[in-house]
């Protein structure tokens, strides 16, 4: 956990009161919404469809568990009893009351929650692997990292009216858990030939409209240049970048349109200018933050305790340890993910009991620790081997061990037509039933990993794009249409979906994607061969044959 | 979000209201005849061409503290004279969320 200095406490504290005297002046008529909506969006206010909506920050995915009782607090006293978490590791209220906002900051600033930056054209949440500082394979935390950009960005003037907005991702692992290749910079923790630390920074990556993978433009930056070398990206970026067409001011477009080589020198140039200034970091800065952060004291403990045998004779419990309990960096210990993604429910959502009880959980069993996942699950970082058939137990009671996690009904889908005021078709009741029509877990287990994204409009915030199967919700003709691609992925080897034919009428959506899934299974050479292994041998041309032969 | 900005050149095909948000708590609200908003669609003042509806929005963006984002809705009007959320996207803002509801027909 980071605990938060002084500065950063005024700095929060000072914001809610700002921000209610904004809300006071506007609600008196004395701000027009005009004046005010820039203003709320700074805070991670926006109007949708049916009320207000709250975005919160969850910096690279860390939660404590008083923070995360307070988000519960929020979602009981002000608005409905529940909390959507995005694919950003921020979480979403959807039914608040402008009038109380003030109140619900207030209260999230207590433990040093805050809205910052969580909309507008500004320098959004940082984000990072969820199974940062416990993941086995990691260089190092990249948390660290994470906050150090965090705090420098933070209301930072020279980012605050950028083109348009802009989202830093931030790995350490082989294994891309932060889908740094879609973000604006990716950030790809390494070391160099002397064992220092250090980044390989891809840019222009982003969905939406115009979807791009990020591209490489430096292999090596030095950690202690990291700062100024984002800073003269950014330089560049609001420099050239378009504001005078919004579907054209991310930094992806400018990269495309530049080219990565013309981008890059521009970036190097600027960068010769700014190097050497205050923006290079002291190693007493890093381990000033490092020091900030709180590992626990872990046990010694064998790597197979009794009570995990025992269990694994459960056929239950052993098909959700096989889904959510991956291995940790340090033996006896595992990193539980936790499945927001329940057989008819609503991909991401909790309820208040359910962040309440999961606090609870996670001050038994986790170290006081919750991780938020960019696939809209949430994760416990410490758990002892011997406490996991007794957490999956509580787990069960709490609806909250789906066995999905990483299979056909652990669904990413963005708030769609029922929230969103941008969104054209719903996206919530496709994911509902696509969990409905596959939910016997060994059916699920027999397709394997298998990413299924949905997104109610061509902004993208269900990463259609990058789905193993992707789903675009369209209007056309006053109706739902829903496209469909295959063979897109978010991770470490992204790439964006290939579309195999016109759209799909709503009803249609779960009977293709079983057509899909039915034609994998026919066409894989062997059970061990994953649904993309056989996308990348065949290409979509036989499901395509499937899905349409008969439409 | 259609903002009236968008809604210049406005052109209506039928039967429309105005709706927008409240300011203070975010809820759907529709003009009125009467120069107000109100939570209930039948309350709402039915306009019938564009200078109508121009006329009718025009007032409702003038009312910027009473509520947020007004834009022009079609709206179908029964021969009892029941008026109904004329596209998808309205239905859902009156009735609310659609997720307890099946995706198969």
């Amino acid at each position: 956990m980071y605990a938060y200095d002084e500065i950063d406490r005024t700095l929060v504290n000072e914001r809610v009161s700002e921000f209610r005297d904004q809300v006071k002046r506007r609600l008196s008529g004395e701000l027009t919404e005009d004046e005010f909506k820039i203003l709320r969006l700074q805070n991670g206010v926006y109007l949708q469809l049916h009320a207000y909506m709250f975005r919160v920050a969850i910096p690279y995915g860390t939660l404590a568990t008083n923070q995360l009782r307070a988000l519960a607090h929020v979602a009981r006293k002000y608005d409905r009893g529940y909390g959507h978490f995005t694919t950003r590791q921020n979480i979403q209220f959807n039914w608040i009351k402008l009038a109380e906002l003030p109140d619900a900051l207030e209260d999230l600033a207590k433990v040093g929650i805050h809205a910052m930056q969580t909309s507008g054209n500004n320098m959004r949440n940082v984000t990072s692997d969820q199974w940062a500082g416990v993941a086995p394979s990691e260089i190092e935390d990249p948390r660290i990292w994470s906050e150090l950009i965090r705090q420098h960005t933070t209301l930072h003037p020279e980012f605050s009216f950028l083109p348009r907005k802009f989202k830093i991702a931030i790995t350490a692992s082989d294994h891309d858990r932060a889908a740094i290749k879609i973000h604006d910079i990716g950030l790809r923790l390494i070391k160099n030939e002397k064992g220092e630390t250090g980044f390989e920074v891809l840019v222009g990556g982003g969905l939406g409209r115009t979807p791009f993978i990020a591209k490489t433009i430096k292999h090596f930056v030095h950690g202690r240049d990291i700062l100024s070398y984002i800073e003269a990206i950014l330089r560049v970026y609001n420099q050239y970048g378009r504001r005078d067409n919004i579907y054209k001011a991310r930094i992806k477009i400018l990269v495309h349109e530049l080219g990565i080589e013309k981008f890059s020198r521009e970036v190097e140039d600027e960068w010769q200018h700014i190097r050497n200034s205050s923006l290079q970091i002291d190693d007493e800065v890093i381990e000033d933050i490092r020091s900030r952060f709180t590992y626990p004291a872990y046990e010694k403990l064998p790597h197979m305790p009794d009570e995990l045998r025992q269990a694994a004779a459960d056929p239950d419990f052993e098909a959700w340890r096989k889904n959510s309990v991956a291995p940790h960096k340090v033996q006896g210990y595992s990193i539980v993910t936790i499945s927001l993604k329940p057989t008819g429910g609503p991909p991401g959502d909790a309820t208040a009991e359910q962040m309440d009880a999961l606090a609870d959980l996670a001050d038994k069993y986790s170290f006081g620790e919750i991780r938020v996942g960019h696939e809209q699950n949430l994760a416990l970082p410490h758990v002892a081997k011997r406490d996991l058939p007794a957490l999956w137990k509580a787990l069960d009671k709490l609806g909250l061990a789906t066995p999905n996690v990483n299979l056909i009904t652990d669904i990413i889908a963005c708030p769609g037509l029922d929230y969103c005021s941008l969104a054209n078709a719903r996206s919530i009741p496709i994911a509902q039933e696509l969990t409905r029509r596959f939910a016997n877990h060994e059916l699920a287990n027999l397709i394997g990993r298998l990413h299924i994204n949905i997104s109610g409009c061509i902004n993208a915030c269900g990463h259609h794009h990058v789905g193993h199967i992707g789903i675009l919700g369209v209007e056309k003709n006053g109706e739902e249409v829903y496209q469909i691609t295959i063979g897109g992925r978010a991770d470490e080897n992204a790439a964006l979906g290939t579309l195999i034919g016109p759209g799909v009428k709503f009803d249609e959506v779960a009977d293709v994607v079983e057509d899909i899934v039915e034609a994998y299974l026919a066409l894989r050479e062997r059970p061990e061969e994953l649904f993309m292994d056989t996308v990348k041998r065949l290409g979509v041309e036989p499901f395509k044959e499937r899905v349409y032969a008969t439409r | 979000m259609t903002s009236p900005l968008e809604q210049k050149k406005i052109k209506i095909a039928g039967p429309s209201i105005v709706t927008a948000n409240r300011t203070w708590d975010g809820i759907v609200v529709y003009r009125t005849a009467a120069k107000s908003w109100s939570a209930d669609l039948s309350e709402a003042a039915i306009v019938r061409n564009s200078d109508e509806a121009k006329a009718l929005l025009a007032e409702s963006v003038a009312d910027d503290v009473g509520a947020i984002g007004p834009y022009i809705a079609p709206v179908q009007v029964g021969a009892d004279g029941k008026i109904e959320p004329g596209n998808l996207r309205e239905q859902i803002r009156r009735t609310g969320v659609t997720i307890g509801q099946s995706a198969q027909a």
